[in-house]
């Protein structure tokens, strides 16, 4: 028997007022898959993620199923529940809001776990700073993987982790992009490596315009989206390729002479 | 009634109150008040342990029934002791403060019940804080009180006023005229907390001189408002170099009206002032004033008001005023009303929070000022009784 997808998108439209961004789009992402979506600016991608989250301002219809689960109308603290859990590319500053008092109030996980990957990530003097207050690019990706550390979803949502990130920061956030993944395994415990990835395994839906992220993260399956449609789909490090030679020039001229044969 | 926004106005009807208290017995310790009374005292930082207390004062209706002081470099005792010891205080009484005022300062001389008397003597450092309490027990009564506050050259003072009601008290007027003296060189840091019956009327008149290189602080928190309170405490920086800093906490509840601003009158090279507020209203009115008045070159002063309107019927009406006299100089304001940024909800629940959890949590945040120059512990209860009220406001 064929395992249940984790997340399902069916003929999934949503627009912003009167516009429509997405289009009609279709997605499973199966338990342990990392899906890599790539885009031009404007072709829905933050859009598409923001409607899968559950925020308001969006008009959505179809379907949106997480473990066979229809989930599109739930509010967003339910589906951060039932195990979704993104890292926002411009979170909002909170004033007077210290990143530890945000953390410990959204998990009942201990204490020790916060400092461990506080360290981990540079972040020890940032726990007693006012949430995303005069964070830098990369201090606030940091702290954005730092709370889906301890959030430990299911399914990962990133959008634009590599924006404003500098060369040395980068590493940093691929290593614990990859350790929330579950795609980190250590060698030498108890359990095979074999069992410890199956347990540990995370899936992940990564939207990203430059494509950088994927020098540092294994994404199975690649998408293109383009004006609201996914119009292409195939082996993310070949899509990096191709559109590091050619940028979306090329995806215009295939999706444009797919769109005229229908 | 209408009242006026552009100056504080809208005199109360004063003989709706009673004069007369009976006298209360004496406490040789703090810790004798009632387990009640001693939870109310809590929640406006008065310890009645008196742990890392400097010393206190505490008023009950119109009887001083507990003054103690346990650092030697600091006074305190009431108003009226003081008087009597220093030759009517005549230096100091009535001087930041005209008596003629207006009728509260008028009916505060005339009622006058005691007050307190606090002094720090030259070059003292009081770490601990010093605290006072003035007290209501009984329904419908005027408590008038004069408190005077020195700090003289070189010293550093820290002081915790609460003002509470017992429980079971609706009703009542609170008159308070302080004077402070800040002198050369001296710090000042004063904590006021407020926790008001629903509909108590409620008037206190500061006004505080600060000499050459002298720093006044004041912390203002009410999260438990009265049904009509209005205050305008005003620091005038006299000396070279003196600076001022008001931070305000306020919360308005449906019924309560808090008219409260904060101004400071630059007069010396090198001055420097800060005034920020942070209003919350749930449903009552809040008028958030604040005023800089510069009067010499190069000073720099800077004003905030902050409001959160939580409700359709409520009001936050901020009024900012920078006023210069002089050319070269830096005054400005930030002011802002507006509701919780949905943005800001929507992330934290993104993270797992309920909507009314990341609500909570946006406005503790928004309401929690970074008190300065309050030892550590006591921040730490502060922070404490912010969050306790908010709870049971919210």
């Amino acid at each position: 028997m064929k395992a249940e997808p984790l997340l399902e998108i069916k003929n999934l439209h949503v627009s912003i007022g009167e516009k429509e961004i997405i289009k009609g789009l279709h997605l499973t992402i199966n338990h342990g898959e990392i899906h890599a979506i790539f885009g031009p600016n404007g072709s829905g991608k933050t859009t598409l993620l923001n409607a899968l989250m559950g925020f308001s301002g969006y008009e959505i219809t179809g379907e949106i199923l997480f473990r066979g689960k229809k989930m599109t109308r739930l509010p967003i603290n339910e589906r951060a529940e039932m195990g979704i859990g993104m890292s926002f590319q411009r979170p909002p500053a909170i004033r007077g809001l210290q990143l530890r008092k945000l953390i410990e109030a959204s998990t009942e996980r201990n204490g020790d776990l916060i400092e461990k990957y506080a360290k981990a990530l540079n972040l020890i003097d940032f726990l007693n700073r006012e949430v995303n207050v005069g964070f830098s690019g990369g201090e606030i990706k940091r702290a954005e993987l730092l709370q889906l550390l301890i959030q430990d979803p299911d399914l990962i949502l990133l959008d634009e982790p590599e924006s404003g990130v500098d060369i040395d920061n980068i590493v940093l956030i691929g290593e614990y992009t990859n350790q929330l993944l579950g795609r980190r395994v250590e060698r030498g415990k108890r359990k095979t490596m074999k069992e410890q990835h199956r347990e540990k395994l995370k899936s992940g839906l990564i939207i990203t315009h430059t494509g950088h992220i994927l020098e540092y993260i294994d994404a199975d399956i690649g998408h293109i989206l383009m004006e609201g449609r996914f119009a292409c789909q195939a082996n993310p490090r070949e899509m990096f390729r191709t559109l590091k030679e050619c940028g979306f020039n090329e995806c215009y001229r295939c999706f444009r002479k797919e769109e005229a044969h229908g | 009634m209408v009242k006026s926004k552009t100056t504080q106005t809208g005199d109360l009807d004063l003989s709706v109150y009673r004069e007369e208290a009976a006298e209360h017995p004496q406490l040789d310790d703090l810790s004798q008040i009632s387990p009640e009374d001693q939870k109310v005292l809590l929640m406006t930082g008065v310890d009645p342990m008196g742990k890392e207390r400097s010393g206190s004062f505490f008023q009950k209706d119109h009887s001083v029934i507990h003054c103690t002081a346990n650092f030697e470099g600091a006074e305190i005792m009431s108003a009226s002791e003081a008087r009597k010891k220093y030759h009517g205080l005549t230096e100091y009484w009535g001087k930041a403060v005209p008596v003629d005022k207006d009728i509260y300062t008028k009916r505060a001389e005339e009622h006058q019940e005691h007050g307190y008397y606090v002094r720090s003597l030259p070059g003292a450092q009081v770490y601990y804080p010093l605290q006072a309490c003035l007290y209501l027990t009984e329904d419908r009564l005027a408590q008038d009180v004069h408190n005077i506050i020195i700090a003289e050259e070189g010293s550093s003072l820290n002081l915790i006023t609460g003002c509470a009601t017992a429980p079971g008290v609706r009703s009542g007027l609170h008159v308070g005229v302080s004077e402070f003296y800040v002198k050369k060189g001296a710090t000042v840091s004063f904590t006021m907390i407020h926790n008001w019956a629903e509909e108590m009327a409620v008037r206190p008149r500061s006004a505080v001189i600060v000499e050459e290189g002298g720093k006044f602080i004041s912390n203002y928190v009410c999260l438990v408002p009265a049904r009509d309170l209005q205050m305008y405490p005003t620091a005038i920086l006299k000396g070279k170099g003196a600076v001022a800093t008001f931070n305000s906490v306020l919360l308005a509840k449906p019924g309560s009206y808090m008219d409260v601003g904060s101004r400071v009158i630059l007069q010396q090279e090198g001055c420097r002032a800060e005034i920020i507020a942070r209003t919350v209203s749930t449903g009552g009115t809040i008028i958030s004033r604040g005023h800089l008045r510069g009067e010499h070159r190069g000073i720099k002063a800077h004003l905030e008001c902050k409001g959160l309107l939580l409700s359709d019927t409520g009001v936050i009406h901020a009024i900012p005023e920078l006023e210069g006299t002089t050319s070269d100089l830096e005054m400005s304001h930030e002011a802002a009303v507006g509701k919780i940024a949905q943005e800001e909800v929507e992330y934290l629940m993104a993270r797992g929070l309920s909507e009314q959890e990341a609500t909570a949590l946006i406005i503790k945040g928004f309401l929690s000022l970074d008190i300065v120059g309050l030892p550590p512990s006591l921040k730490k209860d502060l922070e404490h009784l912010i969050e306790q009220t908010e709870e049971e406001a919210l």
